[in-house]
């Protein structure tokens, strides 16, 4: 961890804090005077202060200043959280992130932020606030208080915090020696000692926890109020352990990494060493198919345990990876919120968000790369799928529209469905502006589901008027375009008047997959494991029999099939015994005729050049145990390739 | 080419001698066993493993309009790598026969004669005379691009000749 720069140490700690001020501003708006909301937002932005001016972001630490200024009022119940001190302290915030970034700022902006905070708290002096404000006159504390072993080589120093008791009013300060050991065992660089501090203050008890905000959690801090007759003496003890862990805000602080650093607890790392060790654990894994090919042309028992040994090790070593790089999906949903904060703003609609399943984990690579098609799939639904208020009720729903974001896993895949109770698609203007861009002929016959497919086509757009918000060009194909290069698919469905589901199916990781190993001709090849629904044989009955209608009976029901063989030009005879692996995407499956199922394999995968990207048929390829190279089947193409084989016999025969 | 010399890697198609410059040359290979790509332009139809890196493998021939024959002991898999759509990219060329490194100074080098050519023009950056032969300096990027469509760029010549 001392090997990172501090800068970037910072700027990432500045990150964090700011987002949590920012979950805690919004979560304000909707609970105006939750005093636990309100402390974690100022601490948040004391913390970022402080740090901010030990590294010499000075102009960060002089602006949140203000804002703390601003908060600590309302803290002190001298000014209501009033809505508009909210959305300023939200402006002022994508303010500080600019400075602790270091992207060059207008100066005039930060000026007007703040008379726009200034306007906000002197318009809520009007009317004060209910919560009462501590009765003036003189407490007297009891304080004691002890630091780590460690916390002198943290940075911690016990004297300003003496100092700084000592600014709050008269103190009187007795040193504690009892923990100072003999002095052959004296290690200087630790700090045994403990302070004992008699305060007598015109402040109150937040006074005396704001001195040690930065090394709460990991002190002893131990506070009796003399003044009031110590009944209050436990429950103030306890409720100073229930904040400190209430409040994640005072995370990063100095004090708080040592402690992580020590107690094991959590270790900040960056993303391209995971990624690095990503790529060492598949090279392991394939060197590891290669010992087990060797081992199983071997009549050495000992070797072959090994081998076993190794696979086992490998495939554990790969599932841990894959669960040290997950997170939860939560981090991303987080960001929405602002965004609809924004989007209400912008469109005057009143929108509800609500998420379910947030404690959904996908692979932080493919989290980061949802980000961008998620926002333009929540713009749409706010200003496309939401109607206005008027509107609204014409049609008897309630005012605020909803937006549900959910996350869910389904298999070796991660669902997220965007649903809104707005307008729903409309079909007949989708069918016009798709036959205008020339993407269908006029009067073609479509499927309700193909129609709503047109909307991913690129060059399709249903804004009549280029809003700020959506239709910016940028339209649902690159969302599609995405999506697809995460090896997800993407569907819509609507109902109109009720509103519209669109669904993201993700695979949970990208890196490695288990796959089905398959010979067709003379090639090998992989299908993802996860697309496979069955494997059924394809009798040379069966095989005569449906040369002109690929199809096969499945459990009553009609799959259409691809021969592979065929598809792939292989020039190869059928094998006797062809096999019919059963794949599918969403609702549509597809019958794949393989010649041999050779069995399943830990796919690595590997990225095909852009020259093998508009072959189409294949997602990617992966190296095997005899260096040899199989192509990954990209099933979604191939799913969609059969049916419309299907739909053109169909239309024929 | 307006520096004085560049040091290239030489090499032959069919008969012709090709160069590419060294600095862009990242290994020779003995032939590797090859995976076709169903449905991928001869081209590039098949891909190899360099190193734990799947690759395309790429044949000249092809945007040259050459024939293709019959493997030998001389022939070479030159690892190059190249931008291709914007990312560098690691890329196999086929070669029938790898010869030395050679320097090769810019007065010795022309533009490739609008007419009369067999190939399309813009898939040669230069010709360089030597010995009495000429060596032609392929413009990648070109080719890359036009995926080694050699087609309709030659029947357009065929037409005007």
């Amino acid at each position: 961890m001392s090997g990172l720069d501090p800068i970037e140490t910072f700027r990432q700690e500045a990150q964090e804090l700011l987002e949590q001020v920012e979950q805690g501003l919004l979560d304000l708006a909707r609970r105006p005077g939750d005093r636990a909301l309100i402390d974690t937002i100022f601490r948040g932005l004391h913390t970022l202060k402080g740090s901010g001016a030990m590294f010499g972001f000075d102009a960060l630490a002089a602006f949140t200043h203000h804002c703390e200024t601003a908060f600590d009022r309302v803290r002190k119940g001298e000014v209501p959280a009033s809505p508009s001190l909210v959305s300023a302290v939200l402006a002022a915030q994508d303010h500080m992130r600019a400075l602790a970034e270091g992207t060059p700022v207008d100066a005039g902006a930060g000026e007007a932020l703040l008379a726009d905070l200034q306007a906000a708290i002197d318009g809520g002096d009007a009317a004060p606030a209910a919560a009462a404000p501590t009765a003036p006159g003189l407490n007297t504390f009891k304080i004691r208080f002890s630091l780590p072993a460690d916390a002198l080589i943290n940075g911690a120093r016990p004297l300003p915090l003496l100092d700084e008791l000592r600014d709050l009013g008269e103190a009187r300060v007795r040193v504690i020696t009892d923990d100072v050991p003999p002095l052959d065992q004296l290690v200087p660089a630790e700090c045994r000692l403990a302070w004992e501090v008699l305060l007598t203050t015109k402040h109150d008890r937040d006074a005396i926890d704001d001195v040690f905000i930065f090394v709460i959690d990991e002190m002893t801090l131990e506070v009796e109020d003399l003044t009031a007759a110590a009944i209050v003496e436990e429950p103030e003890v306890v409720e100073a352990v229930v904040v400190q862990e209430d409040v994640p805000v005072a995370a990063n602080t100095p004090a708080e990494t040592g402690r992580a650093a020590k107690s094991g607890d959590t270790v900040r790392v960056p993303a391209e060493r995971l990624d690095e060790m990503m790529d060492r654990v598949g090279e392991l894994v394939i060197a590891q198919s290669r010992l087990k090919q060797l081992a199983a042309s071997s009549t050495d028992v000992a070797l072959r345990a090994v081998a076993e040994e190794i696979e086992r090790l490998a495939s554990e070593m790969r599932d841990t990876m894959m669960v040290v790089r997950m997170v939860p999906i939560a981090q991303l949903f987080g960001r929405f919120r602002r965004l609809i904060h924004d989007l209400e703003r912008d469109t005057g609609k009143q929108i509800e968000l609500s998420t379910e399943g947030e404690t959904t984990e996908l692979d932080k690579t493919v989290i980061e790369r949802l980000a961008d098609p998620l926002i333009h799939l929540i713009r749409n639904s706010a200003d496309h799928g939401l109607e206005g208020a008027e509107q609204r009720a014409a049609a008897g729903k309630p005012a605020v529209g909803k937006i549900m974001l959910a996350a869910r896993q389904s298999g070796a895949e991660v669902v997220i469905t965007i649903t809104d109770d707005g307008r729903g698609v409309d079909r007949a203007r989708v069918r016009a502006k798709a036959e205008e861009n020339g993407l269908i002929q006029p009067g073609q016959v479509l499927s309700d589901n193909e129609l709503l497919q047109l909307i991913f086509a690129p060059g399709f757009s249903t804004a009549a008027a280029i809003t700020n918000l959506s239709g910016r060009g940028v339209g649902m194909d690159v969302v599609k375009k995405t999506i697809e290069g995460l090896r997800g698919s993407i569907e819509i469905t609507s109902t109109p008047g009720e509103g519209s589901v669109v669904s993201l199916r993700i695979p949970l990781t990208l890196a490695i997959i288990d796959g089905l190993l398959v010979r067709v001709g003379t090639g090998r090849y992989v299908i993802p494991l996860a697309t496979v629904e069955e494997c059924v044989e394809l009798t040379p009955a069966q095989d005569l029999r449906s040369t002109g209608r690929n199809l096969i009976t499945l459990r009553d029901e009609l799959v259409p099939f691809l021969r592979l063989r065929e598809q792939f030009k292989t020039g190869t005879q059928p094998d006797l015994h062809q096999k019919i692996v059963v794949v599918a995407t969403g609702q549509d499956r597809v019958g794949l005729v393989v010649d041999q199922i050779l069995g399943d394999h830990q796919t690595v995968i590997k990225p095909l050049s852009s020259f093998h990207a508009d072959v189409g048929a294949f997602s990617g390829a992966t190296i095997m145990g005899d260096g040899g190279v199989a192509l990954i089947l990209d099933i979604p193409a191939l799913v969609s390739l059969g049916q419309r084989h299907d739909a053109q016999l169909r239309a024929a025969g | 080419m307006t520096q004085d010399t560049i040091e290239a890697l030489t090499f032959d198609l069919q008969g012709e001698t090709f160069a590419l410059e060294a600095g862009y040359v990242r290994e020779v290979l003995d032939l590797l066993p090859e995976t076709p790509v169903p449905g991928a332009p001869a081209f590039v139809g098949a891909v190899i493993n360099f190193r734990g890196r799947v690759i395309p493998l790429v044949d000249l021939r092809m945007a040259f309009d050459m024939a293709v024959t019959e493997t030998t002991i001389d022939n070479r898999i030159v690892v190059i790598e190249h931008p291709l759509d914007g990312e560098p990219t690691l890329i196999g060329l086929r070669a029938d026969k790898v010869h030395e490194v050679t320097s090769i100074t810019a007065d010795t080098t022309e533009e490739a004669p609008r007419v009369g050519m067999r190939w399309r023009a813009d898939f040669i950056r230069r010709l360089v005379r030597r010995n009495g032969d000429v060596i032609v300096l392929p413009d990648l990027d070109q080719i890359f691009a036009a995926r080694g469509q050699s087609a309709p760029v030659t029947a357009l010549h065929t037409a005007q000749r």
